[in-house]
């Protein structure tokens, strides 16, 4: 046998210590809740928020504000100079808020003004303009991918587990046609996404559908910590970072189904022999080596991701890395004891051992 | 164990298989011998790896629709004129509707039965007006309307297809997508600014006669006789600009682009550029009588509303040939014979979206993406080595296995492989020993429960499948959906997470058992077994 980390019979008590967890989440949540707030929300990228980006990578090091200085004359509107990737990179960002002058004209603009002001060699890298109609499409775009995943995943989880599908149909129903109504009022894409999740919650608490309570729970803690972070970090939301969000979602979601199946094998197992806590802990305890163990080798990879990959993916490394913590935390610190609270599921005989 | 050896065919098959299909992605693999046996192509890259344009392109309908009704308009006064009818010039009323006056009210029927016959216009109101006029109000059917819609967004893309043709870009992609927009693809492209204007231009070229006798201080202040309309002569400067100023043309076109069979570049005494047209037989027969007719008079050259030179016609021009002079760089020559070689768009297009990507960045993506894989890719190599021995050296081999499946599946379905795409592979690395680790967990509980190695292995595999199916479907839902509602980039990374979640479920469930059972075979059941 190779090595372990977790000794075998190792029995931690993580729903007695729960509401240290409980604290540590909410002042998470909240300091992030707060950024946003602060903030005026999230800080869209241009994906959403429409504009131009222009990326110059310049051959020595140079000053952000030598840079801006350089450009300032340009009057472009809403203009942002800030450096991008690692230290030795020199690779700095231009952004406008405007999407209305051509690029053509932008790059020309760039390109003479940069060079009659800096008195080195530089390159454009790259550069993207999103329109302002197209901004507010990608926005609701991501939106519904945001709801959908949800959605899905919260029926496919009170299905697969509670053998509840006609539950999970009608929590889907109810969530669709709770969303439209909201959707005819025009309200923005946030609060539709917390509308959405508050009907999603609501309707698994209503319905007793407690495991996918406990996961969508989890996930929602998640994705709010990841989105917090991001703003108290004053990072950028742009597609990529959406993509970051639901592979977070994916990744928190299969980490807490790994710990529900053991709480469903172990409830059928040990019923009447031993209380719901007890089993959950035990649960918790038995995958406990395969959580930390998944867990590090997937980080591992994402610090190669965030510290190797180049300016283009950091920030969508940076999201990774946050989420794929928390994730990992949830599914132990979260889930289960949000399932522990609302008790087990009212059917767990009624399902087929496959 | 008699399925062991049918399993391991099947291993051995997909394998072989997605080997096939990988192995063109190699650099050296492709050109040689054993690329051309060997199917496919190997992996595309999107244009965040290989440098590129990505557009979306937004198709100007209501001047589409505004184009068109104004030729059906032309049209119904045509074949009105044919039947002895007579009425007003049409004007345009809204995107579906044209306003026409018939001079002599006792024509009505006639005038009905043309439109009947004729158009598609159907009689919205019919006015009297005073000195026996009557004021028609006609408008087309929605179907003609959203035929109208498809023909034009078909021919926009022909057109820029054309014209992206011409311009010689190797593996263009030009979709349609909702809400009359285009997307367009140009990989590995150096001048995007270039690229766009070709584009982007409408390229409408029309030939209309300069009005000399009108006075330009009152046509300035918009005092214009009937038929005639304001526009801008083009001059170009010493420092490249053009410089405009103001001529009065007749309103109605006497030749158009239509008639364009061919635009070459050409150089005149003095080396300038200028562009040379050809006419179709058509053109030619009208621009023979049309020069005849108009001996001494100016003729404007339209493009896009702008006059780029108006010559006078010193006499009778036959042979269906005429040029576009302009002082004009080779280069804005040659893009100007490009864009009227591939005929003009249907209605003008607006850049909504743009993103364009330098090859170096690119090609740094690559080198830091490639390099990020490597080192995480051997951490996690040693760690399951180091931590499940036996176990990890199985877990690193179908670990491999899986990289190289993921390769081969995104070459065989033609996918595009991004930026997100290689971190989505880096993803399924470490998330493709989660089924591994889930495995081996369940066997050091059943060894700890006192099992032997044979009978671990088999409960360890059976309990932890149901397990990694429930885990992985969620995590492919989420790559559904990001597929379905991302575009480019995440599209790709959707792709690989997919398409990892499904090869890393082959490799660790099937594939690694397979090893398992091969290493049990021949040996006691009371062999030791290191996981």
């Amino acid at each position: 046998m190779g090595l372990q980390i977790i000794k075998p019979n190792t029995n931690l008590d993580f729903i007695g210590i729960r509401k240290v967890a409980f604290i540590l989440s909410a002042i998470l949540i909240l300091a992030g809740l707060g950024s946003l707030l602060i903030k005026g929300g999230p800080k869209y990228g241009i994906d959403f928020a429409g504009g131009m980006i222009v990326q110059v990578k310049i051959d020595k090091a140079t000053d952000v504000n030598a840079i801006k200085d350089a450009v300032d004359e340009l009057k472009l509107p809403g203009l942002i100079v800030q450096s991008l990737g690692l230290e030795g990179d020199h690779e700095y960002l231009i952004r406008t808020s405007s999407s209305a002058i051509s690029s053509e004209e932008v790059r020309a603009k760039i390109n003479t003004a940069l060079s009659d002001n800096l008195g080195t060699s530089f390159e454009i890298q790259r550069l993207e303009m999103v329109g302002p109609k197209v901004g507010a499409d990608l926005r609701s775009q991501a939106l519904e991918a945001l709801f959908y995943a949800v959605l899905l995943i919260a029926v496919y989880i009170s299905g697969r587990f509670e053998q509840r599908w006609t539950a999970a149909a009608v929590m889907a129903a109810g969530l669709a046609g709770g969303v439209y109504g909201i959707g005819l009022l025009g309200l923005d894409m946030g609060w539709l996404i917390l509308v959405a999740l508050v009907i999603t919650v609501g309707l698994c608490w209503y319905l007793k559908l407690n495991y996918a309570l406990g996961a969508v729970a989890a996930l929602i803690h998640d994705v709010i910590i990841t989105v917090g972070l991001f703003s108290i970090m004053n990072k950028e939301f742009d597609l990529t970072i959406i993509a970051a969000l639901l592979t977070i979602v994916g990744y928190s979601l299969n980490d807490t189904i790994i710990v529900f199946d053991r709480i469903r094998e172990n409830t059928i197992a040990k019923q009447g022999k031993m209380s719901f806590g007890s089993i959950i802990n035990l649960s918790v305890n038995q995958t406990l080596s395969r959580t930390i163990m998944t867990s590090a080798t997937t980080l591992l990879v994402v610090l190669c991701l965030f510290v190797m990959g180049g300016s283009v993916i950091h920030d969508f490394a940076l999201a990774l890395l946050i989420g794929i913590t928390v994730g990992t935390y949830s599914s132990i610190f979260v889930a289960s004891p949000v399932l522990y609270g609302f008790g087990p599921s009212e059917h767990p005989e009624a399902e087929a051992e496959a | 164990m008699q399925s062991l050896r049918l399993r391991a065919a099947i291993a051995l098959l997909v394998v072989l298989l997605g080997l096939a299909f990988m192995l063109p992605s190699l650099p050296g693999v492709k050109d040689s011998s054993l690329g051309n046996i060997l199917p496919g192509n190997g992996i595309n890259l999107g244009l965040d790896l290989k440098g590129g344009i990505y557009l979306t392109l937004g198709v100007d309908m209501k001047t589409a629709m505004d184009n068109n009704l104004a030729r059906l308009g032309d049209d119904l006064k045509a074949s009105a004129r044919e039947q002895d009818v007579y009425i007003l010039r049409p004007t345009v009323l809204n995107e579906s509707a044209i306003t026409v006056t018939l001079i002599k009210a006792e024509q009505k029927d006639a005038f009905e039965s043309v439109i009947k016959d004729y158009t598609p216009f159907a009689i919205e109101q019919a006015t009297p007006l005073d000195g026996d006029k009557v004021k028609y109000v006609l408008s087309v059917p929605p179907k003609y309307r959203s035929e109208i819609e498809k023909l034009t967004m078909d021919q926009a893309i022909k057109t820029i297809r054309n014209r992206i043709d011409q311009f010689g870009v190797a593996e263009p992609d030009i979709r349609k997508q909702q809400d009359n927009r285009i997307q367009v693809q140009l990989p590995g492209l150096e001048d995007p600014e270039r690229a766009i204007k070709i584009i982007g231009q409408t390229a409408h070229l029309e030939f209309k006669m300069v009005d000399d006798s009108a006075d330009l201080k009152k046509a300035q202040q918009g005092i214009l006789a009937p038929g005639r309309e304001m526009s801008v002569l083009l001059h170009r400067q010493a420092n490249g600009s053009y410089a405009e100023s103001p001529i009065v043309l007749k309103r109605d076109a006497v030749l158009t682009g239509e008639y364009v069979s061919d635009a070459q570049v050409r150089l005149d005494q003095w080396n300038n550029a200028y562009v040379a047209l050809t006419f179709n037989a058509r053109g030619a027969k009208i621009f023979t009588d049309l020069t005849a007719e108009n001996v001494n008079k100016r003729m404007a050259i339209v493009l896009d509303g702008k006059v780029y030179s108006a010559p006078v016609i010193r006499e009778r021009i036959s042979g269906g040939k005429a040029s576009i002079t302009g002082n004009f760089t080779r280069e804005e020559a040659r893009d100007l014979a490009v864009v009227l070689r591939a005929g003009s768009l249907p209605a003008p297009v607006t850049i909504l979206e743009q993103r364009s990507v330098g090859p170096s960045l690119g090609q740094e993506s690559i080198d830091s993406g490639v390099m990020s894989a490597m080192v995480g890719m051997a951490l996690v190599l040693l760690c399951m080595v180091v931590y499940y021995g036996f176990g990890g050296v199985v877990a690193d081999i179908v670990l491999l296995l899986n990289i190289m499946l993921i390769m081969g599946g995104l070459a065989a379905f033609g996918a595009t492989l991004t930026l997100p795409g290689i971190a989505g592979i880096i993803l399924t690395i470490g998330m493709a020993v989660d089924a591994n680790v889930i495995i081996y967990e369940r066997i050091r509980e059943e060894l700890r429960r006192g099992l032997s190695a044979k009978q671990s292995v088999a409960e360890g595999y059976g309990r932890a499948t149901l397990t990694i199916l429930d885990a992985n479907v969620t995590t492919v839902i989420a790559a559904i959906i990001l597929y379905q509602f991302g575009t480019g980039p995440i599209r790709g990374f959707a792709v690989t997470l997919t398409l990892g979640i499904i090869t890393s479920m082959f490799t660790a469930i099937f594939v690694s058992r397979i090893l398992f059972d091969l290493y049990l075979k021949n040996r006691a059941d009371n062999a030791k077994l290191s996981v």
